[in-house]
């Protein structure tokens, strides 16, 4: 009896402290992330004192008038960009993973980060409009259809009969193929100039980043973040498998439909913005994973979290580097990014997927 | 206090009928019914239209009993899952479906007590995937517990425990039917523990049902014959508890087996093949 009560105390007390732990994990996260985006707002080409940037942060009257141009106007759409898309691509990556119950599932592997840059390689290279009636926003709205169409018929592929992981897995790479070729045949066609801003988009870059594109980007992340913490249990329930889920009330088809609308929704717009960024969306969800496990009351915010941090870090370092140069950050969050993410793997003991 | 009779209930998969005209007397709160035979009978697709989730015809009446939520609970069969997730979590994630974020301390304790009752506290921090089948089919009734239903469809919840875990489970059940007076429906190939743990049977075959009743009246020679395509009887062992004493695959099925491969016994077409 008396070992009996001490495992009665062990369940819930032991669930707490574990609960415990991944919110002070949030709050680290958030912290080492507020400390990066001010890292980021003190380096570039004039490198200044992280206590005289915070202080600009926290009172900007108080800083010289260069200061305050630099830091305000200057650095910060492109940190805010690098946190926002960090955020938005993450977040996307870890609701494909979980309504598609695949490991692999990213806006980037799955194509629809490749769908968004033919889209708006449409609008660059031959000026077609998919949506006429808004010719202001064509790039990002060319991006946005094209990215929603791709996740379409990703979901629809995923509900056939007989249809695995695998094979939308393989479907995913198929769509990347034929997106790219699409793409490399526009290159082919494009001017010069226009040719300049194709590559510009296979590469990810920050620099060209505005606060409209910022509110735009800052706006998606707003929108669907409390969709999705509405359905925190149902989502989660969905990784215990579509059986399982139904049972416990879920509406599965549903669900799967409107999440995948709201991922292309995240996934397209930062990429008609800035680029192919392929490698936040697949790992910031899995290390968020490892830190916080899938309850998507912590999945959630860790995803955010982590997206933000990696891009936010990301971009200090593309400035690090090679100092006076910008290198392209989606080349960067592979290059550096990648050795990381295997040196978690391997650290890793418990099983993360 | 719920009671559940069901009128010409049928399950559709699209155009495909599955289940077809099941009609049974009202079931009384407190008892524990068998729904048995053989694999691919119905049992499954029964279960998920009288739980509302799969389409069909019939009525589901639970007689005065107002339908809520959690009232008809569905535990599908076993599937093992790779989320990252502990059993605690898992088991909180069936009970707060629908509701708050919040997971409120009752709540909690509610849990615990469930997984004392179950035998399984032990395992309440450990993740999904370190469990092994037989304990996956523990944490699955604590997920279908913790709801509080009122009606109680379980699709095989012995089939990966060990004899003395399926005796416990079941036992644990009819305790939990009595207890709380609720219904509770096991789909379950053992028909020795159908006899011994469930107040009642009813037989299912190729989508009907073809007998309902006491489990001494249902489980008899003719249904061994007829739904399972074997040859036994029942006999009360040395305790005085029925029992099935089996003798073989019927002969109608051997006479079956022959025509679909051609006239040659089973044992031929072995020899053959070596």
């Amino acid at each position: 009896m008396t070992t009996n009560q001490i495992s009665i105390e062990t369940g819930s007390v032991h669930y707490k402290a574990r609960s415990l732990r991944r919110f002070l994990l949030l709050l680290a996260m958030s912290g080492a992330l507020f400390i990066s985006f001010a890292i980021d707002l003190a380096t570039g080409p004039a490198n200044y004192p992280l206590s005289d940037v915070i202080a600009t942060l926290l009172d900007p009257s108080s800083a010289t008038d260069q200061l305050r141009v630099v830091i305000w106007d200057i650095r910060m759409p492109v940190a805010l960009m690098a946190l926002t898309v960090g955020a938005a691509l993450s977040t996307a990556g870890a609701q494909m993973q979980t309504i598609l119950a695949n490991p692999l599932a990213s806006p980037f592997t799955l194509g629809i980060s490749a769908a968004a840059g033919f889209g708006a390689a449409l609008a660059l290279v031959l000026g077609v409009a998919l949506l006429p009636a808004f010719v202001d926003f064509i790039i990002p709205l060319n991006a946005f259809i094209m990215a929603m169409g791709t996740a379409l018929i990703i979901h629809f592929f995923s509900r056939m009969r007989g249809v695995t992981v695998e094979t939308i897995v393989l479907l995913g790479i198929a769509l990347v193929f034929t997106f790219n070729a699409l793409l490399a045949l526009l290159q082919y066609l494009a001017s010069e100039q226009a040719l300049a801003a194709v590559v510009f988009w296979t590469m990810g870059s920050l620099v060209k980043a505005t606060w409209t594109k910022v509110a735009v980007t800052a706006l998606a992340v707003v929108i669907a973040i409390p969709l999705f913490v509405r359905q925190a249990w149902a989502l989660t329930a969905l990784r215990l498998g579509d059986a399982k889920a139904e049972s416990f009330g879920v509406n599965v088809q549903g669900l799967r439909l409107r999440t995948m609308l709201i991922v292309s929704l995240l996934a397209a717009i930062p990429v008609s913005f800035v680029g192919t960024i392929g490698f936040i969306g697949l790992v910031g969800p899995h290390i968020a994973r490892m830190l916080v496990g899938e309850d998507q009351r912590f999945f959630l915010p860790a995803s955010i979290l982590c997206g933000a941090l990696i891009l936010s870090a990301t971009s200090v370092l593309s400035k690090l580097l090679i100092p006076g140069a910008i290198l392209p950050i989606g080349v960067i969050t592979a290059l550096v990014g990648v050795p990381f993410f295997f040196s978690l793997i391997f650290a890793s003991r418990r099983k993360s997927w | 206090m719920v009671t559940l009779r069901l009128e010409d209930i049928g399950t559709r998969y699209g155009k495909v009928q599955v289940v077809s005209g099941v009609t049974t007397p009202t079931i009384q709160p407190g008892t524990v019914t068998a729904v048995i035979g053989p694999n691919a009978a119905g049992k499954s697709s029964l279960f998920r239209r009288v739980a509302g989730l799969a389409q069909g015809d019939g009525v589901v009446d639970l007689g005065s009993h107002r339908k809520e939520r959690n009232t008809i609970c569905y535990m599908p069969q076993d599937t093992g899952s790779t989320a990252v997730l502990s059993v605690y979590e898992s088991i909180i994630l069936s009970a707060k479906q629908g509701s708050s974020l919040r997971v409120r301390g009752d709540e909690l304790a509610r849990i615990d007590d469930i997984l004392a009752a179950l035998r399984i506290s032990e395992l309440a921090g450990r993740n999904l995937g370190e469990l092994s089948g037989g304990q996956r089919q523990l944490v699955a009734i604590a997920q279908t517990l913790v709801r509080d239903p009122k009606i109680l469809l379980m699709d095989e919840p012995t089939s990966a425990l060990d004899l003395h875990r399926q005796m416990e489970v079941l036992s644990f059940m009819r305790d939990i039917a009595k207890g709380q007076n609720i219904i509770v429906l096991i789909a379950i190939h053992d028909l020795n523990h159908a006899l011994q743990y469930c107040d009642q049977a009813m037989a299912i075959r190729d989508g009907r049902m073809v007998a309902f009743g006491p489990c001494s009246d249902v489980i008899d020679s003719d249904l061994l014959r007829d739904v399972y395509q074997v040859d036994g009887h029942v006999e009360l062992n040395s305790l005085g508890h029925p029992h099935i004493v089996l003798s073989g695959p019927s002969d109608e099925t051997n006479s079956r087996h022959n025509t679909a491969i051609g006239r040659k016994t089973l044992t031929e077409v072995a020899l053959a093949a070596q």
